[in-house]
């Protein structure tokens, strides 16, 4: 399961480390045989970049739940594995309430960036008030708002153990330009910032609202969502970059799902190689006078195919609320703001 | 689409000094990122920086970049299996037939020159089941992939000379037998906590614990590799938790009340990465004591505490029942579309205590 690998990974016993004593008060088992153990900064000693404490996952204090059923019963129509077993996300196949017991005790902290360049600093206020109200509720969260005007960003408040960063940055005159630097921004900046206030990372796009629950269900070494167009589509329709020059090729034969630019994610290490990636490839692509047919999403998608994610998350996660909602997607969390009521709302 | 067309438009129409300018682009491109990648660079470093024990601990987690591949497209809209939960509450994926591609995650884990460590306990009269066991793993399981088998028994002698292939071997641990086979079953979490501090960390990148009274039918590989994994239990994995058998008695610590439980594991097949079997075997085995201590036996041994742990500490990836079954008792379901790793009919009052 791979919401688990952070806290599974890199465990030290060799008395490098800090231990802690947990009390768990439902376990059995005598206090003092569950201990969180924290990979301590010393470890990675003589290094410039330390990444933030990283923690074992610890008993799950007993929550009542039902049994999962093991037979026949569907808890959806969707695809809930990629071949490759990474999870396919989507209402039905999780418990909330496990996962939250399981996560909560492990003091994450997860970091959301956004960018709001020229007139895009009008989504800002209503993108921030739905992501108090639905994003990693209960957690610790950083916004990142990387903008050209620091000022426009207005004061949205936030709940205890939140904040917001801004961050500015140049403007460009063409769109696109804005659109493929956001992949080398979010690595600099992983490697100048993030990676010591946050475990995990999700990057995600300013002109869109949060409607329902985002939570610990969609945290996973590297995250893709499935972008909402292109679900139902066999992947030679894919628009993917065609043109055998770019680096975002794509043959007729390859590819698993088409991902929506506007949604990725992951454990900060992990989206600092794929941005990195990504903006080597962009930047391969410059050089010979080219850009893929969709920017930063025809790069991501190509990167998507070779470097597998460990977690899709369904068009919940990912929605245009331009297009009818199908039966089988049952509750959409983040969708495309309709751009005409938010006028009439505010 | 309107970008497509905008961006084919800007195609510029000198043809003979793109390609040079192009390579020494790339060239300059190289060099810049060969110098990016040299140690100095400190996010890398720390990926490389534990060739030791630490970068064991990642193995099978890495991000791995693929080659190209050919296989037919999943679909968002087709379930692999109608019949079948494929991911437990907690997101940890049920493997069963059909749900993986054995090509991509072949690949994924032979990136990373992963090595499976399968630890199998023959003591006393139990040695007579490795030969079977041995021939049928080489035949079936982790094929492709480096695999140490840890033969733990009491008559090294009686270990027979099975041919292994490329890239695997047999490591011969002697160990004590104990007279009852109840304790022969429960000291096994003793013995495999003290081996991965001994040698399995520095030796393997995951554990794999089988119970040796088995062999290899199909295919066993890969898929099953995670942090922490279970197996159904073939006889319970229609029955509702009231009714699975494990421990009711809250004297015991692998106490489980009636109305708590996911699945019932079975103690014969169970593994994850070499740090997580340490977690759960010394565990159990410190349950086990404090058990004897308090003048108790669970009903079913190691398999108890296995189930008590599993609990607590959700495993990440669950087996289906094709991991673990008896075509005697069981017969051949349709819900079972492969018999991976099977009982080998045994006569318990034979060989059980001689």
């Amino acid at each position: 399961m791979d919401g688990f690998s952070i806290q599974l990974t890199r465990l030290l016993f060799r008395g490098t480390v800090a231990h802690h004593t947990l009390r768990s008060t439902h376990s059995p088992l005598p206090a003092g045989q569950l201990h969180c153990i924290w990979a301590s900064a010393g470890r990675t000693g003589n290094m410039k970049l330390q990444y933030k404490g990283e923690k074992l996952f610890q008993p799950v204090a007993q929550s009542r739940y039902p049994q999962p059923k093991l037979l026949e019963q569907r808890p959806t129509e969707l695809l809930t594995l990629t071949p490759w077993l990474a999870p396919i996300v989507s209402e039905g196949t999780f418990n909330a309430e496990l996962l939250q017991h399981i996560y909560q005790p492990l003091n994450l902290t997860i970091g959301l960036t956004v960018f709001a360049v020229g007139k895009y600093t009008h989504f800002v206020q209503h993108f921030l008030e739905s992501a108090e109200l639905f994003f990693m509720h209960g957690y610790r969260v950083c916004y990142y708002v990387f903008t050209d005007d620091p000022t426009a960003i207005p004061q949205v408040p936030l709940g205890p153990g939140r904040r917001l960063g801004i961050i500015p940055i140049q403007r460009h005159s063409r769109w696109e330009e804005i659109s493929t630097r956001r992949m080398e921004i979010i690595s600099q900046h992983i490697a100048k910032r993030a990676h010591r206030e946050v475990d995990y990372l999700f990057c995600v796009d300013v002109d869109m609202v949060f409607r329902n629950p985002w939570g610990p269900e969609t945290l996973g070494d590297l995250v893709a969502a499935i972008h909402p167009g292109y679900y139902a589509v066999p992947r030679q329709q894919f628009p993917y970059e065609r043109r055998h020059v770019s680096t975002a090729f794509v043959a007729d034969g390859e590819g698993d799902f088409y991902y929506g630019g506007a949604v990725f994610g992951g454990r900060v290490a992990n989206v600092y190689e794929f941005t990195r990636g990504c903006h080597m490839a962009i930047l391969a692509d410059k050089a010979n006078g080219i850009m893929a047919a969709w920017q930063e999403e025809s790069h991501l998608n190509r990167r998507f195919i070779s470097h597998k994610p460990s977690k899709v998350l369904s068009p919940e996660y990912l929605w245009d609320d331009r297009k009818r909602q199908p039966p089988s997607l049952k509750l959409i969390r983040f969708s495309t703001l309709d751009k005409d009521t938010s006028w009439l709302r505010s | 689409m309107a970008e497509l067309l905008r961006t084919q438009a800007r195609k510029p129409k000198c043809y003979l000094l793109r390609p040079v300018t192009f390579l020494l682009i790339m060239l300059i491109l190289v060099f810049f990122g060969a110098g990016f990648l040299s140690p100095r660079s400190p996010v890398l470093w720390s990926r490389r920086a534990g060739a030791g024990e630490a970068g064991r601990e990642s193995i099978g987690l890495q991000v791995v970049k693929l080659s190209r591949m050919v296989y037919p497209q999943p679909k968002v809209l087709t379930p692999s299996r109608k019949d079948v939960l494929v991911l437990t509450p907690w997101l940890a994926p049920i493997i069963w037939e059909a749900t993986f591609n054995t090509d991509i995650l072949n690949e994924q884990f032979r990136l990373q020159n992963a090595t499976i460590g399968i630890t199998v306990f023959a003591i006393k009269k139990y040695v007579v089941f490795l030969k079977l066991f041995l021939e049928t793993a080489e035949q079936h399981f982790m094929v492709g992939h480096r695999v140490n088998y840890y033969v733990f028994t009491d008559r090294p002698a009686d270990v027979p000379h099975v041919p292994l292939g490329e890239g695997r071997q047999m490591v011969v641990l002697e160990v004590p037998a104990s007279a009852r086979w109840q304790d022969v079953s429960m000291r096994r979490m003793e013995m495999i906590s003290s081996f991965c501090e001994q040698r399995f960390l520095r030796e393997v990148d995951f554990l794999v614990c089988a119970d040796v009274d088995m062999k290899f039918r199909d295919h066993v590989g890969v898929e099953i590799l995670s942090q922490l994994f279970g197996t159904l239990h073939p006889g319970y994995y229609r029955a509702s938790r009231e009714a699975f058998p494990y421990e009711r008695r809250p004297q015991s610590q692998a106490h489980i009340p009636r109305d708590q439980g996911d699945f019932y594991y079975m103690g014969a097949f169970f593994g994850g990465s070499v740090s997580e079997v340490y977690r759960l075997t010394k565990a159990c085995h410190q349950a086990i004591v404090a058990d004897r201590a308090n003048g108790i036996e669970a009903v079913w041994h190691d398999e108890s505490h296995l189930n008590r742990y599993l609990l607590d500490h959700k495993p990440t990836k669950v087996l289906s029942p094709e991991y673990m079954w008896d075509e005697k008792l069981l017969g051949w379901p349709a819900i079972m579309r492969k018999l991976r790793y099977v009982a080998v009919p045994k006569n318990h009052r034979e060989i059980r205590n001689r």
